[in-house]
């Protein structure tokens, strides 16, 4: 199979290991869609530890994105953050306090499932065990549901 | 400015404030008889509830304040599609204080966001009732003097009522608590409270189906009805609404102090051949209730006049 290149950047971030199949999503999630910097989307690279993955890279500064919703996707997914085309920083992916318009609330009793136009707002409200509770009703989200 | 959306949003410390606030204006009713003078509370009430809405009222009434309000989604103007929003910005502008019911969860705290007066959740779908867990438990303090060393039993649907899931968060608080979980195996308890409240702060408890074999062990009796509105299934519904039904020979098993707690209304769970022992105390929670709810309303206005200054 032959081997796609896609350029190094100059300056931004590179989003690895995201499983493949989600960079969809996320791109959408991290609002990339309302930047105007250079973004490839890689889908199914071949990954020794994955077998497939997806790669996002970014070019743009990285504080211009907020990244706190990666760690509630999937803290397996890694940030290199680029400078001069060398990677100069591996972060690390924390549980995000707060997630905003992201998921929904699949409780039928819930506000929200009425009221169309409140936002969705799930809180951390157990770190060691990632539980997300809608900040309405506090029904937990299943993330297998 | 405050609002009231759990019980848990006041510290134990408040909550003992606010009791001991309510047991002055129970000694001294005419001390507070106008100290609302001008003030009205708003009872937004999206879904019927007699009773609740009747305590808000008459508490506003006892402080010389007034009462304006609506007492089903139908005669307001969420018929016409107003969002809770809206509508608490509009009641801002008449009202000192609100008390909301509405049948969706988390609607008190979706009003509370966009109020420029106190909101009080007077019931939110199968989430939280605070007025009800604070009634329950000057109920408890006023007539045993404490809301420590206490085993208390909960029987009846301990799955779906939420008076039942808040008063174990509530008394969860407070030292040397145990409880008797007593329900049908359908009606357990669910298991983030189990989890979440008795195991993880180690609180003593065991669950039991047969009511006869531990009334003698008991403080407290929270009684519960099981409520059709909660199934989806007449037939199961019916399977399991009498499952426990108190009576005279089961109270004869009970301790001669202890007390009988019900957040009503009650369908055939206790017999009326109980209403005349002295142990049968419900009643007596509901003026509780009204005495809860007016330290309640002075609190939020800021009209306490225990607070310290």
């Amino acid at each position: 199979m032959g081997t796609l290149n896609v350029g190094k950047i100059e300056e931004g971030f590179v989003l690895d290991h995201i499983p493949a199949g989600k960079s969809m999503a996320i791109y959408h999630d991290l609002g990339l869609n309302d930047f105007d910097c250079t973004v490839a989307i890689i889908k199914n690279a071949r990954s020794n530890l994955m077998g497939k993955k997806d790669i996002i890279k970014v070019e743009c500064p990285i504080d211009e994105v907020n990244l706190d919703i990666l760690g509630f996707i999937d803290r397996s997914i890694t940030v290199n953050v680029i400078k001069d085309s060398e990677i100069v920083e591996k972060r690390t992916l924390r549980l995000p306090k707060k997630i905003s318009n992201i998921i929904r609330c699949k409780n039928p009793r819930c506000i929200t499932s009425i009221e169309q136009e409140l936002k969705q707002v799930f809180l951390l409200t157990d770190e060691e065990r990632a539980i997300y509770r809608c900040k309405y009703c506090e029904e937990k989200y299943d993330r297998r549901s | 400015m405050r609002h009231l959306m759990s019980p848990l949003d006041f510290t134990v410390e408040e909550l003992e404030h606010l009791m001991d606030l309510a047991t002055d204006i129970e000694h001294h009713r005419d001390a507070y008889a106008h100290i609302c003078d001008g003030k009205k509370i708003a009872t937004l009430f999206y879904e019927p509830s007699t009773r609740t809405r009747l305590s808000f009222e008459t508490a506003m009434l006892n402080l010389g304040g007034s009462v304006i309000g609506f007492s089903s989604a139908a005669s307001s103007s969420a018929a016409k599609g107003e969002s809770v929003s809206d509508t608490i910005r509009m009641v801002s502008c008449y009202a000192d204080i609100c008390a909301m019911r509405h049948p969706k969860e988390g609607a008190p705290l979706v009003a509370s966001e966009k109020s420029r007066i106190p909101v009080i959740n007077a019931g939110d779908g199968g989430h939280q009732h605070p007025t009800q867990t604070i009634t329950d438990l000057h109920t408890i303090r006023s007539l045993k003097g404490r809301l420590t060393n206490l085993t208390i039993g909960l029987c009846g649907d301990l799955k779906f009522g939420r008076t039942v899931h808040s008063l174990i968060h509530a008394l969860a608080r407070y030292e040397n608590i145990s409880f008797i979980l007593i329900s049908p195996d359908e009606l357990r308890i669910p298991d983030y409270i189990r989890e979440e409240v008795l195991d993880a702060r180690q609180i003593p408890y065991k669950e039991v189906s047969n009511l006869d074999d531990v009334m003698n062990e008991m403080d407290i009796l929270y009684m519960t009805r099981v409520q059709r509105e909660r199934f989806f299934n007449e037939e199961e519904y019916i399977r399991l609404k009498d499952c426990y039904i108190l009576d005279a020979a089961k109270m004869s098993l009970a301790k001669d102090d202890m007390l009988v707690l019900h957040p009503l209304p009650r369908v055939n769970e206790i017999s009326t051949e109980v209403d005349d022992d002295p142990r049968a105390v419900y009643f007596q929670q509901v003026q509780y209730g009204v005495y809860a709810r007016m330290a309640l309303i002075l609190i939020l206005l800021q009209l306490d006049p225990l607070a310290a200054s």
